[in-house]
């Protein structure tokens, strides 16, 4: 650097006595400060401010009693998170966020494999049919939950339309204790599994034609092929859309606030709804943050266990 | 990868033709799934054009009128105009500012070592670990605090701030794979970092800047929980929120409610078919690198 050598052999003198550096470190620094001294400041801020720093007084907040209004004030220990622990709706919440895990994997990760699978071959008209089963991934949630609000209304639905053509009585499917949480599923599936599909569809591109071709030659059915070649071939795939799944199910809110709202009678509520409902809703900030904390502690250590368990090598 | 979505994977299972019986499955497994997915689309589309009554009575047919004033009328109020404005002003903003702020920070984090660098780098990544969620109610309290409540700053800024990790992480890996060589004598003739990130690194960043500005962009057009929280009155609403208001009033007009769905739904199904290659690459890149 022609710039950094005349700087150097200036400021050699004063620093040497100075900051026992090496007149190299000093042209490096020289170098080096303005655009750390300019770029990183911007991110650096935006994210202490809006992320880290509420996350920490989510923990602070979390021992108080508190309404938002004036300093919290009343102190109340581990108040807050014995009564999450206690609370009905905050266990049927957590149970039903991994029951959209459970969901995701057996049903929805499945279902875009095989879809994928259909569609990686040779077929006039793939393309097509990766448009419309992605499009719903970019719809809102808040878009597709009132779309499939509709769908199941009891007066107007369409699935309440077929089941009076084979004469049965509609139903209110969201409004059921034992049919909403199922229903919601089913949107979930619906919504996301374009998104994994398409996952698969890149990892199956990247598989070696010359390795399918091998087990052609070999003689192997189409079923062979599928469980002894192409899926363990997908393995980080397959792992990484999991981890989507999880990471996703923890996240949910905008689709359940349009279907049920979290009903009825507190059946549909996963982690993010019940926070909001009981903690923004009724403006109790201590409590509210103290789910928070859970809600973090919980994803924190599904994240980072699973990446050590599944996603090491990958 | 960037292609996934544009060629017809002309490599995969070349040299073979499909049989007959497997095409017959494959394209009859494929019509079920499309029609699941698509019917509930193009019946809230339909359904628009119905009255409420023939939404109870001819939930799947083409309606036997077609009103079009459902739409029209939506189409001339206020309401529906502000509301896509709001979401734009908001998502204008976030993209802008994450693709600044991320951009400059993951050429330091690619390019600078300093003491502190990976420390500070693996900060920033924290931001992948956690839901927005869990520190929804400090952080509606701070931007209370700063005054910043039922404005489009008070939603913008946490929504950079919650994208940052994932954009910073995508440029940074992207930059570290340019061509070293260039830096290198662009650095022998005394070009200092800021020129280089300025006229080598942003001329050759075009498809990571699409990348993120898509992620980013899909990720503020469809938030509610973050406006939701931190807006309160109905001119400020973006549309998830709008529609969620329209939805309330209107609760057993169905009619109504699906023409305003499908009207806001709307650019989002055409900016998508347009733009399919991009949003498709963009949006699983993004969750795979």
């Amino acid at each position: 650097m022609a710039s950094q050598t005349g700087a150097t052999a200036a400021v050699r003198p004063a620093a040497r006595r100075a900051f026992g550096l090496t007149p190299r470190q000093i042209g490096e620094l020289k170098s080096k400060l303005p655009v750390i001294v300019l770029f990183v400041p911007p991110a650096l801020l935006v994210f202490t401010i809006f992320v880290i720093l509420p996350m920490g007084e989510a923990a602070w907040y979390s021992f108080y009693n508190w309404n938002g209004y004036g300093p919290p004030e009343q102190w109340i220990g581990l108040k807050n998170y014995e009564v999450v622990f206690r609370n009905k709706v905050f266990l049927t919440a957590l149970t039903n966020n991994f029951l959209i895990i459970a969901v995701s994997v057996l049903v929805q990760i499945p279902l875009a494999l095989w879809v994928a699978n259909l569609l990686a071959g040779r077929l006039r008209g793939a393309v097509f049919f990766r448009l419309i089963f992605f499009l719903p991934y970019v719809l809102a949630d808040v878009a597709a939950g009132l779309i499939w609000r509709f769908v199941y209304d009891g007066d107007f639905g369409l699935v309440s339309a077929i089941l009076q053509f084979f004469g049965f009585e509609p139903i209110y499917m969201l409004a059921e204790r034992q049919f909403a949480m199922s229903a919601i599923l089913a949107v979930i599936v619906w919504k996301y599994f374009g998104f994994h599909m398409m996952l698969y569809i890149a990892g199956l591109q990247a598989i070696d034609q010359e390795v399918m071709e091998a087990a052609d030659i070999d003689g192997a059915t189409g079923w062979q092929k599928f469980f002894r070649v192409t899926l363990p071939m997908l393995g980080s795939t397959v792992r990484l859309s999991v981890f989507f799944a999880v990471v996703g199910s923890l996240q949910l809110f905008d689709l359940i606030i349009p279907l049920t709202g979290g009903g009825p009678g507190n059946a549909t509520h996963t982690l993010v709804t019940y926070l909001y409902q009981f903690g923004v809703v009724r403006l109790q900030i201590g409590f509210g943050s103290a789910v928070g904390v859970v809600l973090f502690c919980i994803s924190v250590t599904l994240a980072f266990s699973y990446r050590q368990v599944f996603m090491r090598h990958d | 990868m960037t292609d996934i979505s544009a060629k017809p994977a002309a490599r995969h299972l070349s040299g073979r033709r499909l049989s007959l019986g497997h095409r017959i499955y494959a394209y009859s497994s494929l019509l079920i799934v499309t029609g699941i997915v698509i019917i509930p689309l193009l019946m809230t589309a339909l359904g628009g054009f119905k009255t409420v009554g023939e939404l109870r009575t001819n939930a799947f047919g083409l309606p036997y009128e077609w009103r079009w004033w459902n739409y029209t009328d939506i189409l001339i109020s206020q309401r529906y105009w502000l509301q896509m404005w709001n979401s734009a002003v908001i998502a204008f903003l976030t993209v802008g500012l994450t693709l600044v702020c991320s951009a400059m920070a993951a050429f330091v984090f690619a390019h600078v070592r300093f003491l502190g660098s990976r420390l500070l780098l693996n900060y920033f990544l924290l931001g992948l670990m956690f839901p927005a969620a869990t520190a929804i109610l400090p952080l509606f309290i701070r931007i209370r605090d700063l005054g910043l409540i039922d404005t489009y700053m008070g939603v913008v800024l946490p929504q950079v701030a919650f994208g940052l990790a994932v954009s910073i992480l995508l440029f940074r890996n992207y930059f570290r794979n340019l061509p070293r060589e260039l830096f290198d004598a662009a650095f022998v003739d005394g070009c200092s970092y800021i020129r280089a990130f300025w006229y080598i690194t942003l001329p050759l960043s075009r498809p990571i800047i699409a990348t993120v500005g898509i992620i980013s962009l899909v990720g503020s057009w469809n938030s509610y929980i973050l406006p939701l929280i931190l807006l309160n009155s109905e001119e400020m609403y973006p549309w998830p929120l709008g529609m969620m208001v329209y939805q309330g009033e209107f609760a057993t007009d169905w009619q109504l409610v699906l023409a305003f769905i499908t009207l806001t739904i709307l650019p989002t199904v055409v900016a998508f078919f347009a733009a399919q290659r991009h949003i498709i690459a963009g949006l699983t890149a993004g969750a795979v690198k």
